[in-house]
């Protein structure tokens, strides 16, 4: 059950106060969701993730895309990943870890004037192959580091 | 509505730097508690940052981002002590908007 919601209700149900809780978002999550690629982030192969995030033919390799993270993980839960583009008119970034069981970690987007350039820390339950997907003018490009976690990160 | 976020923005050289920390759990709904019960997942979805109504970064987040998310970002422009707004929202449909000043 929506807990907000019933406190709302027994309230009073004031209409102004609903329209205050709906326009910021409270009563309606499947709005606030409409934009989160679903089906990307709940794939479980990495096949699967590539294919919902509208990749068809395998990404090229790109040197011009900069991966950084550590080569060894002591504690899964908390790996720092950087990615810089320097490809052109790249519009967005997708950090993919392969082991993972969703291999899908975080999808930026960038607007332009915004530098293709994103910090984050994610979780790995193993040690696996990371990538960074990029798209650029449409086209995917892709770079790989291989990450060693010493410590899950997903419990168990 | 969460815990406040730790906002920091400073221009440098015509480069906004932008560094957030966010303060959620970010459970993924893999792990189980000391009775065995699965932990229900609950974490971040998205998170978009404006500078003067404009978008200047949008991302999505999986469960795989960790506890407390960490996020940085570069933008070009930004005044100094104009505003960068960071907002998400959670799989329970859970927001929170804070802002930083650029330095």
């Amino acid at each position: 059950m929506n807990k907000q919601r019933r406190e709302v209700l027994k309230a009073g149900g004031s209409l102004g106060l609903l329209g205050i809780l709906a326009g910021i978002g409270l009563l309606k999550p499947e709005l606030a969701l409409a934009d989160w690629n679903k089906a990307a982030f709940e794939a479980k192969s990495f096949e699967d993730t590539l294919k919902a995030l509208g990749v068809t033919a395998k990404p090229a390799d790109s040197g011009d895309i900069q991966l950084n993270a550590p080569d060894i993980a002591e504690n899964g839960a908390v790996v720092p990943v950087a990615v810089v583009s320097n490809i052109a008119n790249t519009q967005s970034i997708a950090i993919l870890i392969e082991k993972n069981p969703n291999a899908l970690g975080a999808n930026f987007t960038i607007p332009e004037g915004t530098e293709a350039n994103v910090t984050t820390r994610v979780k790995m339950g193993q040690t696996s192959n990371v990538y960074a997907l990029i798209k650029a003018d449409g086209k995917f490009f892709m770079s790989m580091k291989e990450v060693k976690v010493t410590l899950g990160g997903c419990g168990g | 509505m969460g815990n406040p976020m730790k906002i920091r923005a400073s221009n440098k050289d015509g480069v906004t730097e932008v560094k957030v920390l966010m303060s959620h759990e970010m459970e993924t709904g893999q792990r189980k508690d000391a009775s065995g019960a699965t932990v229900p997942a609950w974490y971040i979805t998205e998170v978009s940052a404006t500078y003067k109504g404009k978008p200047v970064l949008k991302a999505e987040f999986g469960p795989a981002v960790s506890k407390n998310p960490y996020l940085a970002f570069k933008f070009k422009g930004g005044d100094k002590g104009e505003k960068v707004v960071v907002s998400w929202t959670d799989s329970k449909g859970d927001t929170r908007s804070d802002e930083g000043v650029i330095s």
